[in-house]
């Protein structure tokens, strides 16, 4: 079937079969790698992207579902060729992450909750990632790089002078 | 961070490199590995426990649009050698896919190669074996019984290893002990479970007789495992270290997975992946951990001082012969743990059964038998009225009694245990934590303290190996470092394998920045193809920071040295005066008389007539490391240097449990942990935590779970149950610093820690719980099911 999938701010038209998964043909149709199979059952979070800004497990729905419905993968996030932006910058400065395999899942869930909630608490961070897996961390310091990104992102759009 | 350090670079909070492409999404993981005309494997596998495979019928299969072939285990057999196991049991050969005999649910029977994973996953289920059920046995003890069906008949036994070792006067010690005791433990059957599974791409060239292989790796020895097994040249196999491996703890041994994909690529002539499922990861990926059953005795006195144990170690190795059976002989390197017992008796005992074969899991086995020492010293001062801390404190190995040799050969290098536990109460005092255990008891709840002490050997040395088969040679194991600078001045340096998330490009840098005085992130450090390659043993045993740090280490004092005698010959100066500074050399008579290091990359790379005679042009050196303390077999008594470095990681832990719901809840963490000098804190402490997160659910939730019928009924993320942020609580972690005096900056394993002792902390702090209601328990995981009942039944009774 062909379908017209908006990803990242571009249309891209695609040819899959009624049964690809959205996670399978972000990765084989279009080469955006990022989204990763774990479980491909829908418990892990590892293949997390965004439709229309909500966290959606992509191994659990078809691309055919995804015709028109704008998504957002992790590739859409930097702001430019080796930019971070303040999420990914604070995985950076805390070491939200070992193998790399979980987070730019991670990082997609994290930038849908900060989206909603500027100022989560730590139960909060805590609930929002808890569809996500994480076998190396122990989730701690990926709980620090949410919290520390909300708080740059707050400073950030605060007038100058105020601290 | 704990003291100020006198490093710049080493033990500073220092970002690490490889993470800015993992936030990106640029890891590059295998299944990203994209070469064209790759074919897709997908696996037929064995419904059950034990059958011969009378027939496979594959017409319907290969008829079906876009598959290229079916392959099966006689095809496979007839062409390849059996896997390497290492022990000496020629009649339990392990292969990629079952040949005649089907030895566990989930065992590959059959390979089809087509066009796309899902048309290849069609094939499969068309392809139609017949198969004759045997008699199975799932149980370690039922299968050392008589009467037993055998899993390999051709072996005569279930038994891979009885070895029994006894070091010291055991007899003697068991004899003068005014009190003894026993208990049994059980480590149920869990793994390191990573969220990627285990793939590899191999594509072969008939040309250039070169098999290239991109694998989600971690294993010593990997290329010539497969070159041995496909019968053509080491030097034929490429595998491509650049590779960044979704997680693995050990685990990631795929040989079988690469032999498989090596032949089809070399009969089929086109490239051929296999991506394993999570279906194909969990039941017959050989990815199992160990499944152990611990009957413990000890000798102690009145004081609780322990003198003697004697200790049975039943190993449910699973169908095959992985890495299993030398997970039994790791822990000698360490049998005492942190304390001061006298003498031991160790029997190692690994059963064949019909279940997933194992391999390697973090720690190497000293995850289980951390938990029945930690155990055994509860119950210690259990039965004395003791408190258990002041228990454990007796019997640590003082701080002033270090280097100290334990009776099963292994010399530790340095610790300071008392003092880690000590840092671990400043502030929040053991009385205070007593008194919220008792005021949750006030409450209703069931509450209790645990604690356990812990050693992370560190280092990674193969002398186990020759201790459970003579047979083996192996007395080190090595790790390399290569420098090179260019005309320019822009440094290199190499790694020579592949890593899964320990940073050890960070390792690198940093350990050259130091050495050289230079800012880590200026260095480039790559992973040329193990071809390309100098000898490295692999991230296993918690080894890379002494290993790869130490090699690096050494290679850039090389730099420095050839830096040195350059500059000293282009001043006019003997080297004596000859001062290295920040990347340059100047004159420490007259320091404005200096080189910079572009000057001196330069004079290397392109001045010989200004380079000292007879010293190589070019800036490249290499340090080829072995394991320090490494070097010797054991003796035939039995004893061995095992690894180096020892770690220590204290726990102490509250845990409520709600009587009604049976579910333990860790209230407080608080982590005492001394690996030496840290090299990078952020990865220390990553380390540690995803190691207690882990430990957590080794302790609490996760089990590959068998029915009666012999099925795996855990195989998927629902059943199979990984923490979530919900369940691994905020840790509190307390560093000391005592460097070890082996490695080049002080610096101990810290791969493992974490891992090693939470699951004993739990399991102390859920028997302190339960010990007000009569009852104890002793087998892992904790299950809330199986903790509500015993409760329930504990309370009907009173």
């Amino acid at each position: 079937m062909r379908i017209e999938l908006t990803v990242n701010g571009e249309k891209r038209a695609v040819d899959v079969e009624p049964r690809t998964t959205l996670l399978d043909c972000l990765r084989d149709n279009l080469g955006l790698t990022g989204a990763h199979a774990g479980c491909e059952h829908g418990v892990c979070g590892a293949c997390t992207v965004l439709l229309d800004g909500t966290a959606v497990r992509s191994c659990l729905m078809f691309a055919v579902q995804a015709d028109g419905i704008p998504i957002t993968t992790i590739e859409g996030l930097a702001p430019g060729p080796g930019e971070l932006s303040p999420l990914q910058d604070a995985f950076c400065e805390t070491h939200g992450m070992q193998c790399g395999y979980c987070t730019p899942a991670m990082i997609l869930t994290a930038h849908a909750l900060l989206a909603d909630n500027p100022e989560p608490t730590r139960e909060q961070i805590v609930e929002a990632i808890s569809g996500n897996l994480c076998r190396c961390t122990g989730y701690a310091q990926i709980v620090e790089a949410i919290s520390l990104a909300a708080e740059r992102m707050r400073g950030a759009n605060r007038p100058a002078g105020q601290s | 961070m704990s003291a100020p350090s006198h490093f710049r670079f080493v033990s500073a909070d220092r970002r690490v490199r490889e993470d800015r492409r993992f936030v990106a999404g640029k890891g590059r993981f295998v299944a990203d590995v994209d070469i064209a005309n790759t074919k897709h494997v997908a696996l037929v596998t064995c419904p059950h426990p034990a059958a011969w495979i009378k027939n496979i019928d594959k017409k319907a299969a290969l008829a079906m649009p876009g598959v290229h072939y079916v392959l099966d285990g006689h095809e496979l057999a007839e062409a390849t050698s059996p896997l390497v196991t290492g022990l000496d049991t020629p009649n339990v050969p392990r292969r990629p896919l079952a040949v005649d005999v089907a030895r566990f649910s989930g065992e590959w029977v059959a390979a089809v190669v087509a066009d796309t994973r899902a048309l290849a996953e069609d094939a499969a289920e068309a392809i139609d074996i017949t198969y004759h059920p045997l008699p199975f046995v799932l149980d370690a003890e039922k299968a050392l019984e008589k009467d037993s069906p055998l899993v390999h008949a051709e072996h005569g036994s279930n038994v891979l290893l009885d070895k029994t070792f006894v070091w010291g006067e055991v007899e003697k010690d068991f004899n003068d002990s005014p009190r003894k005791l026993s208990l049994r433990v059980k480590w149920g059957r869990s793994s390191t479970v990573p969220i990627e599974t285990f793939g590899v791409v191999a594509s072969w060239d008939p040309w250039r007789e070169m098999l290239d292989v991109w694998a989600s790796i971690q294993m010593p020895r990997y290329p010539e495992q497969i070159a041995g097994a496909l019968k053509i040249p080491a030097s034929s196999v490429r595998l491509h270290h650049d590779v960044d491996v979704g997680g693995s703890y050990g685990i990631k041994r795929g040989i079988k997975h690469a032999v498989l994909t090596g032949y089809l690529t070399r009969r089929l002539g086109f490239p051929v992946r296999l991506i394993e499922d999570r279906l194909e990861n969990m039941r017959g990926g050989d990815a199992h951990g160990p499944e152990r059953l611990f009957d413990v005795e000890v000798a102690f006195d009145n004081s609780g001082i322990v003198r003697s144990m004697k200790m049975r170690a039943l190993e449910n190795v699973g169908a095959y012969a992985g890495r299993s059976p030398f997970q039994l002989g790791k822990p000698i390197g360490s049998i005492v743990g942190p304390y001061k017992i006298k003498s031991v008796e160790y029997r190692a005992i690994a059963v064949l059964t019909n279940k997933t074969t194992q391999e390697a899991v973090r720690g190497f086995g000293q995850g289980p038998t951390n938990l029945a020492l930690e155990r055994m010293m509860d119950e210690v001062a259990n039965t004395l009225k003791l408190d258990p801390l002041e228990v454990r404190r007796r019997n640590l190995i003082r701080h002033d009694e270090f280097p100290y040799t334990i009776p099963s050969g292994t010399e530790y290098d340095s610790g300071n245990y008392e003092a880690v536990i000590t840092k671990v109460f400043a502030g929040h005092g053991y009385d205070d934590l007593k008194k919220e255990r008792d005021r949750l008891r006030k409450d209703g709840m069931l509450a209790g303290i645990g604690i356990a002490a812990c050693l992370e050997p560190s280092g990674g040395n193969a002398t186990f190996e020759a201790l459970i088969n003579p047979k083996v040679t192996t007395s080190t194991f090595m790790d390399s470092c290569r420098i090179s600078v260019d005309g320019t001045g822009a440094i290199t340096a190499t790694m020579h394998t592949t890593s899964s998330g320990q940073g050890h490009e960070t390792l690198v840098a940093t350990v050259i920045g130091e050495v050289l005085q230079i800012d880590p992130d200026t260095i480039r450090v790559t992973r040329p193809d193990s071809l390309s390659s100098l000898p490295s043993g692999t991230p296993v045993g918690s080894r890379m920071a002494i290993m790869l740090g130490g090699a690096a280490f050494h290679a850039a004092n090389k730099l420095k040295d050839k830096l040195i005698k350059i500059a000293a010959h282009d001043l006019g100066i003997p080297a004596e005066r000859a001062v290295y500074k920040d990347g340059a050399v100047f004159d420490k008579d007259a320091p404005d008389n200096r080189r910079t290091w572009k000057e001196l990359a330069t004079i290397a790379d392109r001045n010989i007539h200004r380079m000292p005679p007879g010293l190589e042009p070019g800036l490249a050196v290499s340090h080829i490391m072995p394991v320090p303390t490494g070097g010797t077999l054991p003796t035939p008594d039995g004893r061995a240097q095992m690894y180096p470095c020892f770690s220590f990681e204290f726990h102490l832990m509250l845990v409520k449990i709600d009587p009604d719901l049976g579910v333990p809840e860790i209230v407080r963490y608080r982590l005492g942990h001394d690996c030496g000098t840290q090299i990078n804190p952020k990865i220390v402490r990553g380390m540690t935590l995803g190691g207690i997160a882990h430990g957590i659910g080794a302790a609490l939730y996760e089990e590959f779970a068998y029915n009666d019928e012999g099925q795996l009924i855990a195989q998927t993320f629902m059943d199979y149950l990984l923490p979530s942020s919900h369940e691994v609580p905020p840790v509190e972690i307390v560093d000391h610093e005592t460097p070890s005096p082996h490695t080049v900056f002080g610096q101990k394993g810290s791969g493992e820690s974490g891992y090693l002792g939470a699951p004993a902390a739990i399991a102390n702090a859920v028997n302190d719980a339960l010990r007000p209601l009569g009852i104890s328990v002793n087998t892992l995981p904790l299950k809330a099911s199986r903790l509500g009942d015993m409760i329930a039944a504990a309370r009907d009774k009173d």
